[in-house]
């Protein structure tokens, strides 16, 4: 195969385009930006169909609010006693009362149908690739690798992923370190949305969540996939995401959890699938290796997990 | 007949001020109570707001731990919930509906005494918890264990305070049911009642029907935490969701406690500035009826994240949507009642109007978050915290001093500065959007509610909301400063009508309305009913 240079160059600045792209997606998809005003479309099919149902279900709010307030704005400037007006009689309307009451259950019907739709699609866990469990505390997440590819995950450690140390350092009271120099790997402002170990997962596969919590009741949310759910001690809740393009993606705990309920932020980077692979195996040979040290030198246990 | 109004009269003359305000059975006087109350708890529960909005003013802890700022949003909502916003409803129940069935008072006056007596020992309970070791609850007002069990010993003092707060609403509100149903004037058909009543004859079921499952929810939580129970503890079989279902059956008729007075009031205020009959009475009547009866059946809404069965997530959000067709009966009534009236603008009317399209902003929200999905993405975020604030900010307590506002003259026989009143109302009004539209834009952002401190993504639109939160704040002294006016320095007396277009029987006594009003019966005229609709 041969290839004209100036053909090669362009192909070189498209790539290279492409992979600052990339960057850009990858840091800046998921966080939310200054003066932002809506949802983000998110990365999953599921968070851009409730995008969709949510820009939907805003513009007939919009069109329902022109519609009563522009009409009560009219009677306003017209019917003014100071302009003369004389007020009618009536107080009733028959047609009219059936018609608003016929009409929103009608717009309400066309909002339930795709809602429940969804609803439904959100439900369906099944055919996982892989399953992560999810166990909140006060105040930081576990993650657990339980199954990948139809086989159980037993040698990859436990992931404990904490509020980082900067954000942390930064929010004590009079800390005298501004929010808004703590910054991550690429500049951006990473104030109580870092953490010390993220959790990973490939991209283009299926992950179900199984969340729950040791404690008190926390709440596992990652706006972009749309995967949400109460993780409550003694219940197992599930979610589930697919998530093809790879980034890092952030989120908070959402249910009031005791002092630093604004400290568990909750970061998951998606790796292309290859790359995952090559990191699950690397952690999985750390792991080996660590315990083979371990058991050599006859130290004791891993310390008990930190808590609150 | 002349004889009992000597000794009225005569009884009045003698009274201490001890005896006239600590001992009072008089339902004029035990409103006053209420609404002072009321008034005094609204600055308590501002200022923890306040300090919540100063926190919030810029990113990192400025001002203090965030344990405490914890206990002041759950102070915050508690105080607002039952000091401030079901006070004052039943401060004006108290004040108007014997007024507007032609009654000499309430059914039941002793109790009447002490169910407003009740109130200020509740609340020193639990404003002492500040004081206590431990600090105040800080599980927020819905107060979920097992957080709320990690609290200190304070919370028997919070869960004391609920039940005597439950008690007194209890009491309230038996005493309104039997006031309405055995003291209306001859000829005063149910269906001939002004809105006002009609709309806490039905708050009063829904506050006799819910406040005793908040008792239980509590009770049980009392017991996990002090005599070993394991209601809510998974550790030992309880089952902490279950709380949450306790909590919102109580809670989501609470929510229409807390509104359908305001749908009472807004109708009242409407016709009389419209100068023309309120539209749809009867439909006006059914739509509270049915939004009180749906109110039952819809509580799982407030924990679509908490894992339901999709059956149950589908059932809830149906019926949810359901409510938004008798609501939007009701805000459809009250335009098509200003279209081809004849309408001004006193102040009382601008807090209707305020309140309609507040009221609608905090309604359209909830159609959204109604939806399962779009809720995902709301629940637990600044969307939901702006929503219901639109709600009860912009809906109960604009509604609450649009009443202020009308029937003030009434009760002290002197009108209020035209001036002072009327930038209070441009004040709250601008401020309330700058304080919660901007909330909206931090939940759809993703910002979580009940934090101190936040990413510096979300520090714009929260300094925006701080300072509309300071303005609105600061704008409430005005009315301090025009009700002590009005009630003390005023030279304008009020006429008994006050308003050109006011009808109903309240407005046929002379202001201020006399300690003791309707001791004989009134003649109904048809043609003076409140919501002036001739054909009921």
């Amino acid at each position: 195969m041969t290839m004209s240079s100036s053909n090669c160059k362009r192909r070189i600045v498209g790539a290279a385009a492409a992979f600052g792209a990339l960057l850009v997606a990858m840091t800046a998809a998921a966080n939310p930006v200054p003066w932002q005003m809506n949802l983000d479309k998110g990365v999953t099919p599921v968070s851009q169909q409730i995008w969709n149902l949510h820009m939907a279900a805003l513009w007939v709010c919009v069109a329902l609010g022109i519609l009563v307030f522009g009409a009560m704005f009219i009677a306003i400037v017209r019917f003014r006693r100071s302009k003369g007006a004389v007020a009618e009689t009536w107080s009733h309307n028959t047609l009219l009362e059936i018609g608003w009451t016929v009409l929103p259950v009608l717009i309400l019907i066309g909002l339930a149908a795709p809602a429940t739709i969804l609803t439904r699609e959100m439900y369906n866990a099944t055919d996982a690739q892989m399953t992560v469990k999810v166990t909140g505390y006060q105040w930081l997440w576990r993650y657990d690798y339980i199954s990948y590819d139809g086989k159980p995950v037993s040698k990859v450690p436990t992931v404990w992923s904490r509020l980082a140390a900067d954000s942390n350092a930064a929010r004590q009271l009079d800390s005298g370190i501004s929010p808004y120099s703590v910054k991550a790997a690429d500049g951006s402002n990473s104030y109580l949305l870092d953490v010390t170990h993220p959790l990973v997962i490939p991209a283009g596969v299926k992950v179900r969540f199984l969340i729950t919590a040791d404690d008190v009741i926390h709440g596992w949310w990652v706006p972009d996939f749309a995967a949400k759910r109460d993780a409550i001690p003694g219940i197992m809740n599930d979610a589930w995401a697919k998530v093809d393009k790879p980034g890092t993606y952030l989120g908070q705990c959402y249910v009031l959890c005791g002092q630093d309920h604004s400290a568990m932020p909750v970061v998951v980077k998606v790796l292309p699938r290859d790359e995952f692979n090559a990191w699950l195996t690397a952690q999985q040979n750390a792991a080996t290796l660590d315990k083979a040290a371990r058991t050599a030198r006859v130290e004791p246990q891993q310390p008990v997990p930190p808590k609150g | 007949m002349s004889s009992t109004a000597q000794a009225v009269h005569h009884e009045e003359h003698h009274q201490s001020f001890f005896e006239r305000w600590f001992m009072s059975t008089n339902h004029k006087d035990i409103g006053t109570l209420y609404l002072l109350f009321s008034f005094l708890m609204l600055f308590v529960g501002g200022s923890f707001a306040m300090l919540i909005r100063a926190e919030l003013f810029e990113p990192g802890m400025q001002l203090m731990q965030p344990y405490f700022f914890n206990e002041l949003t759950s102070m915050h909502g508690l105080v607002m919930i039952f000091g401030v916003i079901m006070p004052s409803f039943v401060g004006l129940a108290n004040w108007m509906i014997p007024m507007q069935i032609g009654a000499p008072d309430m059914a039941l006056p002793r109790l009447n005494n002490l169910s407003f007596w009740i109130l200020p020992f509740a609340f020193i309970l639990l404003l002492s918890t500040f004081f206590m070791p431990g600090g105040a609850p800080a599980a927020g007002w819905t107060m979920y264990p097992p957080l709320v069990l990690q609290g200190g010993e304070s919370i028997a003092f919070m869960i004391f305070a609920i039940h005597l707060m439950g008690i007194s609403s209890i009491l309230g509100s038996i005493n309104i049911i039997a006031t309405i149903l055995n003291l209306r004037a001859p000829g005063l058909d149910l269906l001939k009642m002004p809105m006002f009543c009609w709309s806490w004859l039905i708050t009063s079921f829904l506050v006799i029907a819910v406040m005793p499952v908040l008792a239980g929810a509590v009770t049980m939580m009392l017991f996990d935490r002090f005599f070993g129970t394991n209601f809510f503890n998974a550790g030992a079989g309880g089952d902490p969701v279950m709380y949450q279902h306790v909590f919102w059956f109580f809670g989501h008729p609470e929510v229409y406690i807390m509104i359908l007075p305001a749908f009472g009031i807004i109708s009242e205020i409407v016709p009389t500035f419209s100068r023309k009959p309120l539209f749809g009475y009867k439909a006006m009547v059914y739509a509270i009826a049915c939004i009180a009866f749906l109110s039952f059946i819809v509580w799982s809404h407030h924990m679509f994240t908490v894992g339901l069965p999709l059956g149950a997530e589908v059932f809830f959000m149906y019926s949810t949507m359901l409510i938004a067709v008798p609501t939007g009966v009701k805000i459809f009534n009250w335009v098509t009642t200003m279209w081809k009236g004849s309408l001004s603008f006193e102040v009382p009317m601008l807090w209707a109007i305020g309140f309609i399209v507040l009221f609608s902003i905090g309604g359209f929200s909830g159609v959204m978050m109604a939806l399962v999905p779009a809720d995902f993405q709301y629940y637990g975020t600044y969307f939901i915290v702006a929503h219901f604030h639109y709600v009860l900010v912009g809906g109960a307590l604009f509604s609450i001093i649009g009443a202020v506002y009308y029937w003030l003259p009434k009760w002290s026989g002197h009108m209020y500065s035209n001036f002072w009143s009327k930038l209070h109302f441009w004040s709250s009004v601008l401020s309330v959007n700058v304080l919660f539209f901007p909330q909206q834009f931090l939940g759809f952002a993703g910002m979580p509610r009940r934090i101190p401190d936040y990413n510096v993504a979300f520090a714009d639109w929260n300094m925006v909301s701080s300072i509309g939160g300071f303005w609105f704040g600061a704008s409430q002294l005005i009315l301090v400063g025009v009700v002590i006016h009005c009630v003390f320095f005023s030279k304008a007396k009020a006429t008994s009508r006050v308003w050109e277009h006011a009808y109903g029987l309240e407005w046929t006594l002379p202001s201020p309305a006399p300690h003791h009003s309707f001791t004989v019966p009134p003649v109904i005229d048809d043609s003076q009913l409140a919501h002036g609709d001739v054909s009921h």
